[in-house]
């Protein structure tokens, strides 16, 4: 984490691929016996990673980063609780997300994705879409759509910003 | 959106990292005192026998080292709750400082104090001022001190919020404390307390609005 706060894009790739994973298993016992579909954990670990990203800053480098990362999760969990508190979504048929597979998941995300990057304008969209899915670097982007790198990262930034205050809208 | 296609995003926008939450709250204090102070000396100002107070009267001394008892362990807590992982613990401990000091002061007032002045002292020479202008003048430090918890990721934002317009009030009474002729802890304690109970209230009200994330 300290090299990604000094902007070691790929040591911090790694470690939010780290903590993603551990993340889903945090978050899966969390809710275990709260009646949480499995289609809402990802979400939720999603809304962490964004979180840990944007409020990276408030990590105090002489502690350890572990209790950080469980108190961001911990609290977008309760969010998370909270909104289905006003919301109930249970399913009808437990037994269906049992047999849920790879697939189902992802066509789940891909609503969310498009729902959040809806929002966006059709240029942020863009440099979201290449950069994630396509996995292009922010200068291939800059140089395809004729911007600077530099505007490239900041359309990025506030794009990142706008996905997070998304997930915190849908609770309202 | 796939988990791996997200972190893709976030590793390449590495690079907007904010300067430390401890570094922004520092800074933005120190502006909100600022304006406030400067708001204070262009209006009211201190009071004209200020030094030489300072130098004869433990009354007045007392009502800084009152006022400044609030505000620096307000600020440490402050600072403190910015970060999500924060544990309060023993901390909230310092909070009890200022109550401690006052109920002395109190104390002491009322055996060097005959009781027929008590009154007086409580009610001192222009209360409805101090109700009104300590108030006022923490509206910046406020300000300050929620923009900077906003910037920081508070597990509590009602608390946290409550925490920051204890530390504004601190700052404003600071301020009138220069200004103010009424030295008595009995009208600190029946007045300034006023003052800071609202702004804690207003503090926990909008800290609780805007201070999630």
């Amino acid at each position: 984490m300290r090299a990604a706060i000094a902007g070691d894009q790929a040591a911090y790739r790694r470690l939010l691929s780290e903590l993603s994973q551990a993340l889903r298993g945090v978050v899966r016992r969390g809710f275990a016996g709260v009646g949480v579909p499995a289609s809402e954990v990802e979400d939720v670990v999603q809304d962490v990673l964004l979180a840990i990203h944007l409020k990276r800053h408030t990590w105090d480098q002489t502690l350890p980063l572990g209790p950080w990362v469980i108190a961001i999760a911990r609290n977008k969990m309760i969010d998370d609780l909270r909104r289905r508190g006003r919301r109930p979504e249970v399913p009808v048929d437990l037994s269906e997300f049992d047999f849920e597979g790879e697939d189902q998941q992802a066509s789940i995300d891909a609503h969310d994705v498009e729902r959040i990057l809806g929002r966006l304008t059709d240029k942020n969209r863009d440099i979201v879409q290449s950069i994630s899915i396509d996995g292009q670097s922010a200068r291939d982007v800059a140089e395809r759509l004729g911007m600077s790198e530099v505007a490239v990262r900041v359309a990025l930034h506030r794009s990142l910003k706008a996905l997070a205050d998304t997930y915190q809208e849908k609770k309202l | 959106m796939k988990t791996d296609d997200l972190i893709n995003a976030i590793a390449a926008d590495a690079k907007s990292v904010e300067p430390p939450i401890a570094q922004t709250v520092a800074m933005a204090v120190g502006v909100g005192a600022l304006i406030s102070a400067l708001i204070f000396l262009w209006t009211i100002g201190i009071r004209d026998n200020f030094a030489e107070s300072m130098a004869t009267s433990l009354r007045f001394v007392f009502k800084f080292v009152l006022t400044l008892s609030l505000a620096i362990p307000a600020y440490v807590l402050v600072r403190g709750l910015s970060r999500p992982d924060f544990q309060p613990g023993k901390k909230l401990w310092l909070l009890a400082l200022a109550p401690a000091l006052l109920l002395i002061g109190i104390a002491l007032e009322l055996l060097s104090v005959p009781p027929d002045e008590w009154h007086a002292r409580m009610i001192g020479h222009n209360s409805v001022a101090c109700l009104i202008l300590i108030p006022l003048l923490s509206l910046a430090p406020l300000a300050a001190v929620l923009y900077a918890l906003r910037c920081g990721a508070p597990a509590n934002p009602a608390i946290a919020g409550a925490v920051g317009g204890l530390l504004s009030a601190g700052i404003g009474a600071t301020l009138y404390a220069s200004h103010c002729l009424d030295d008595s802890p009995l009208f600190l304690a029946a007045w300034y307390t006023i003052g800071i109970v609202v702004m804690t209230g207003l503090g926990a009200l909008i800290g609780s609005r805007i201070l999630r994330w």
